[in-house]
């Protein structure tokens, strides 16, 4: 075991870049959530039809052959990506489709009320989603993305086999290197916990100071 | 660089040997999910605080740590310690494993959500409790399992790519095989693409099928 404290700086480096994946994608990927799931609601047929492809395809196919398509087939294309590039892409656009049911679901849920209320003080589209709509939506969207936000980061691990060196590439390093198995695994496998649950606590952190606010209770929130 | 359907035809075969094996792999791994989760879910709402703060603990474990690292764990650490599992079956334990966390909600949840009157009506017609399972709960809690039982099951197929890097050949290392041969990408990547889009969304459309006929409206 105490050989696996010389790896120390390179788990280090490993684990900043798991999370440096998970935050970059996930601001990635809640744009994408909003940009498809308010699509889906358009007036537009052809905006509608676009956003339903993009969701089938991303939602539709594994997040490894979507990696590997943009790492290996893009350039090929004429489109070379870096490593990190093609895998904050693949993270950020693979749970961006599940992100935008999510906003799309929540949006509809909002009372048909308020639709009319909208209509009634001649708000525009524009003012109805920014001042009605959307506000009351974003506490129902809450639990859901936080636990897209644990799928993220887990999804963070695939971008190793496109060669980013995060915790599970280095874990693979240290196997090659020492043929020690149990305590690499094991290791990250309790850092990859520890990340996932700070997220956790991050997103019902937010979850009751939302609610705090608003004087609402959310359902969903988890126990803890 | 140009689409080859020489190339296309020449790789179609494997790939679609390589679905089977995918195919295979989520059925059993589906099977182990759906019963261990059973399992999980009961533990969990046993009356016996510390087993199943334990077993709530060792899911949420399992569930907030990613798959790939679990298989790697399977496919290079019990061997060490002695067992000694095909790539195929560490990959349906993994695979499992990792779903049955996810299943045990949605046992546990469908449980939950059967009436405490129902259960109170079981006893006071004196049901023992097989009865009061066989004839009472079950009816009422499964049928609105199956839709997000079946999304699980889309879900597993789309995750079964991540055996390739304990060296099963399934669709997706069939293709990535052929391509490290013979450097050629864009035809076996385009079509594993739309293999699993071919598989995937009349599967989503068959589930949300199941959801519309078996949602409970209260």
């Amino acid at each position: 075991m105490g050989q696996i404290l010389e790896f120390t700086p390179l788990l280090i480096e490993g684990a900043w870049m798991t999370i440096k994946l998970t935050v970059v994608s996930a601001i990635l990927a809640l744009v994408i959530s909003f940009v498809v799931g308010l699509s889906r609601l358009s007036r537009s047929r052809s905006v509608r039809v676009l956003a339903t492809i993009y969701l089938e395809f991303f939602r539709g196919t594994s997040a490894l052959v979507q990696m590997f398509f943009m790492f290996y087939v893009l350039p090929l294309l004429g489109l070379t990506l870096s490593p990190f590039t093609a895998g904050v892409i693949a993270c950020g656009f693979n749970l961006g489709s599940y992100g935008s049911e999510v906003v799309r679901g929540a949006v509809q849920s909002v009372g048909k009320g308020q639709h009319e209320a909208s209509t009634a003080l001649n708000y525009t589209v524009y003012q109805r989603y920014r001042y009605v709509l959307i506000p009351q939506a974003v506490p129902m969207m809450i639990p859901p993305f936080g636990n897209l936000l644990i799928e993220l980061m887990k999804l963070t691990a695939v971008t190793s086999l496109i060669t980013i060196a995060d915790l599970t590439f280095v874990a693979q390093i240290i196997r090659a290197q020492t043929a020690m198995t149990l305590e690499p695994f094991l290791l990250i496998l309790v850092i990859y916990f520890l990340i996932a649950s700070v997220l956790v606590g991050f997103t019902d952190f937010i979850a009751r100071s939302i609610a705090r606010k608003r004087h609402i209770t959310l359902a969903g929130v988890r126990r803890s | 660089m140009n689409w080859s359907w020489t190339v296309a035809a020449d790789v179609l075969p494997l790939l679609l040997g390589g679905l089977v094996v995918t195919v295979e792999a989520t059925i059993m791994g589906a099977a182990v999910a759906y019963v261990l989760g059973l399992f999980l879910a009961i533990m969990k709402r046993s009356q016996n605080r510390p087993l199943a703060l334990t077993v709530y603990w060792m899911s949420e474990f399992i569930r907030r740590t990613p798959l790939l690292v679990q298989l790697y764990f399977l496919f290079y650490v019990l061997p060490d310690l002695g067992l000694f599992l095909s790539p195929l079956a560490a990959g349906v334990i993994g695979l499992g494993l990792h779903f049955s966390t996810y299943t045990s909600e949605v046992f546990r949840a469908g449980i939950d959500n059967v009436p405490k009157g129902q259960w109170e009506a079981s006893r006071s017609l004196n049901y023992n409790p097989w009865q009061t399972w066989r004839y009472v709960i079950l009816p009422q809690a499964i049928p609105p399992m199956i839709p997000p039982l079946a999304n699980y099951l889309i879900t597993m197929f789309k995750e079964t790519p991540l055996l390739a890097a304990i060296t099963v050949i399934e669709l997706f290392n069939a293709a990535n095989i052929y391509s490290n041969s013979y450097y050629k990408y864009l035809e076996p990547m385009t079509l594993v693409g739309l293999l699993f889009l071919l598989v995937s969304i009349p599967a989503a459309y068959l589930a949300m099928r199941l959801e519309r006929k078996y949602t409970v409206r209260r």
